[in-house]
């Protein structure tokens, strides 16, 4: 019986018990995330193994001349040595640039848009049409009109991922309820900043997916534009394994762009989790 | 004449459907004429256009015919002389509760130590000072219901327009609230127009109780209830009002049924 008793007082408060329980959960779910990938990766390696062909290279080899790619000397003429950092580093600088340009005027633009009828009447068909235009159609103008130059890759990036984000930040701008407006209203602010009091913070969680969506299509035009518009980075490596005919390197620049694009991804969410703190239990299950 | 502060003369609203066929008079010729100071309770039966004739007095809806005035000037849209509790709260879902009842002092541009000090004694007079850093969608429809009186008397409106506010509230704390409302009223020398379901809370409250019939609503009795405060709900004198208003009402409901009938 006493010893019941101290057994108990000498158990983890609740906090640590918890985290006790919770730890092997959470590892679990690691492991879980990983077990595809890691099953993947044995299936490639025997396949390469057991039936060899030039073509197809094995994960040692991707490894092998993505560590040169990334830590190799830097050659005259030899951009898979050492060039990596370098290169990632520009995509990262293509995007960053061409998506801040996008996310700050299709946030701004949409929530004028989905708010003022006027506009809304006023360019709607205007974006409508340009929207129905493949981003990619735009490469010829842009090379022509920027030159084998930054600003063409950072217009396509730009102009490609302000539609998606403009078209459903108006949306929601649209849906913003009117009981709420109206309390702004009635609470003493002015017609002209209910935009930015109400209208601005009920489109707040569609804003958010908007910018990952936007994010997203920035990746792919800033690989598209790289392999045709500009030199260096990702996409002008991807494009230049493949004339060289490095399906290993074509690969490791594959995964590199996919570890960017998921970061970029996790860190809009990380951000949105904090905006939207207000959430919380208020959607989904 | 213009000592009223707020006139309706001949007021009627229709909401026009996609037809003609479904255009919904929810007001028709309603005249009422409200002094400084004055608490009036609107009673009527579900539908009937309450909410339809605040909305037009607070500036959200444009009235089809007939005139409005507040302090002798023509309502044009909404603002901060007229606080409106909402029958659904309207809360902003993205401030805490707090910043909810900051929301009206920080538009107005007070000072942040004044602006907190008055925050601080309204929070203390709902009784939600305990909750001040939750959201809205994690508070009880009661205190909901406190948070959005709150959040309009911190700007000492003169009008105060009120639908159903007291709706989703306990028998102790609905109490409780018509006692500080009633006494508020009377220190702040509030306007208030009140609508209600209960004939209870309407006579208890109202200087005078506005009775509607079923849609289109028209004011049938515009009743004065001349008992000295506080009012105690079991005198006889209370119960005759009671059932006066509570006949108006069921005869109200009963022609509505009628009219409906026929009209069918
Ligand atoms: N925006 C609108 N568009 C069309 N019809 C409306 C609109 N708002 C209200 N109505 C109609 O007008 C009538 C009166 O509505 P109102 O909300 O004023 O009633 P109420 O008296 O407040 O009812 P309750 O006591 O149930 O709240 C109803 O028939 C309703 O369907
Ligand atoms: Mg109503």
């Amino acid at each position: 019986m006493t010893e019941q008793i101290t057994s108990f007082t000498d158990r983890p408060s609740t906090g640590e018990r918890e985290a006790l329980i919770r730890a092997p959960v959470w590892l679990r779910k690691l492991a879980l995330r990983f077990l595809v990938p890691v099953i993947f990766l044995i299936a490639w390696q025997a396949v390469t193994a057991l039936a060899p062909t030039p073509s197809l290279p094995s994960p040692r080899e991707v490894v092998d001349s993505w560590l040169v790619w990334i830590f190799g000397p830097r050659l005259q003429l030899q951009w898979y040595s050492g060039t990596w950092i370098e290169y990632v580093l520009l995509s990262l600088r293509r995007v960053l640039a061409g998506f801040a340009i996008a996310a700050t005027a299709g946030v701004t633009f949409g929530l004028v848009l989905g708010w003022y009828a006027l506009i809304h009447d006023l360019f709607d068909g205007v974006i409508n049409f340009l929207r129905a235009i493949p981003t990619t159609a735009w490469v010829p103008f842009a090379v022509f009109f920027f030159g084998i130059h930054e600003t063409a890759a950072i217009f396509l990036i730009a102009f490609g991922s302000f539609f998606p984000i403009v078209i459903n930040v108006a949306g929601a701008a649209r849906q913003t309820p009117r009981t709420l407006v109206r309390a702004a209203l009635m609470l003493g602010t002015k017609p002209r900043n209910i935009i930015w009091r109400v209208v601005l913070r009920a489109a707040l969680p569609a804003i958010f997916t908007s910018l990952r969506l936007g994010l997203g299509l920035a990746w792919v035009l800033v690989i598209v534009s790289e392999m045709l518009a500009v030199q260096g980075g990702l996409g002008y490596a991807l494009w230049s394994a493949y004339q060289f005919n490095r399906l290993d390197l074509i690969v490791a620049a594959i995964v590199s762009v996919g570890c960017l694009g998921l970061a970029s991804d996790k860190f809009l969410e990380l951000l949105s989790m904090h905006a939207l703190k207000w959430q919380r239990g208020l959607t989904g299950r | 004449m213009t000592e009223n502060r707020i006139v309706c003369r001949n007021l009627t609203k229709i909401f026009h459907g996609i037809h003609a066929k479904q255009d919904v008079v929810a007001c028709e010729d309603i005249s009422i004429e409200i002094q400084p100071g004055e608490f009036v309770t609107v009673i009527g039966p579900s539908g009937c256009g309450k909410t339809s004739l605040l909305y037009m007095i607070a500036g959200f809806e444009q009235k089809t015919s007939g005139m409005i005035l507040v302090d002798g000037k023509s309502v044009q849209s909404p603002g901060p002389d007229r606080a409106v509790v909402f029958q659904e709260f309207a809360l902003f879902p993205w401030l805490t509760l707090r910043q909810n009842i900051e929301f009206g002092p920080r538009e107005r541009g007070i000072q942040n130590d004044v602006m907190r000090e008055h925050v601080n004694s309204m929070l203390r007079t709902v009784g939600l000072t305990a909750a001040e850093s939750r959201y809205p969608h994690e508070l009880s429809a009661g205190m909901r219901q406190r948070a959005a009186l709150a959040r309009v008397l911190v700007n000492e409106p003169k009008i105060l327009l009120m639908d159903e506010p007291f709706a989703a509230l306990d028998a102790q704390t609905r109490s409780t609230l018509q006692a500080e409302l009633g006494r508020l009223a009377k220190l702040l020398n509030l306007t208030i127009l009140f609508i209600t379901h209960s004939v209870e809370e309407a006579v208890l409250l109202g200087d005078r109780v506005l009775a509607m019939s079923a849609r289109p609503g028209r004011i049938i009795e515009d009743l004065a209830i001349n008992l000295p405060r506080p009012r105690d709900p079991t005198s006889p004198a209370f119960n005759e009002y009671r059932r006066h208003v509570d006949l108006l009402l069921e005869q109200a409901t009963r022609t509505a049924a009628d009219t409906e009938t026929t009209a069918n």
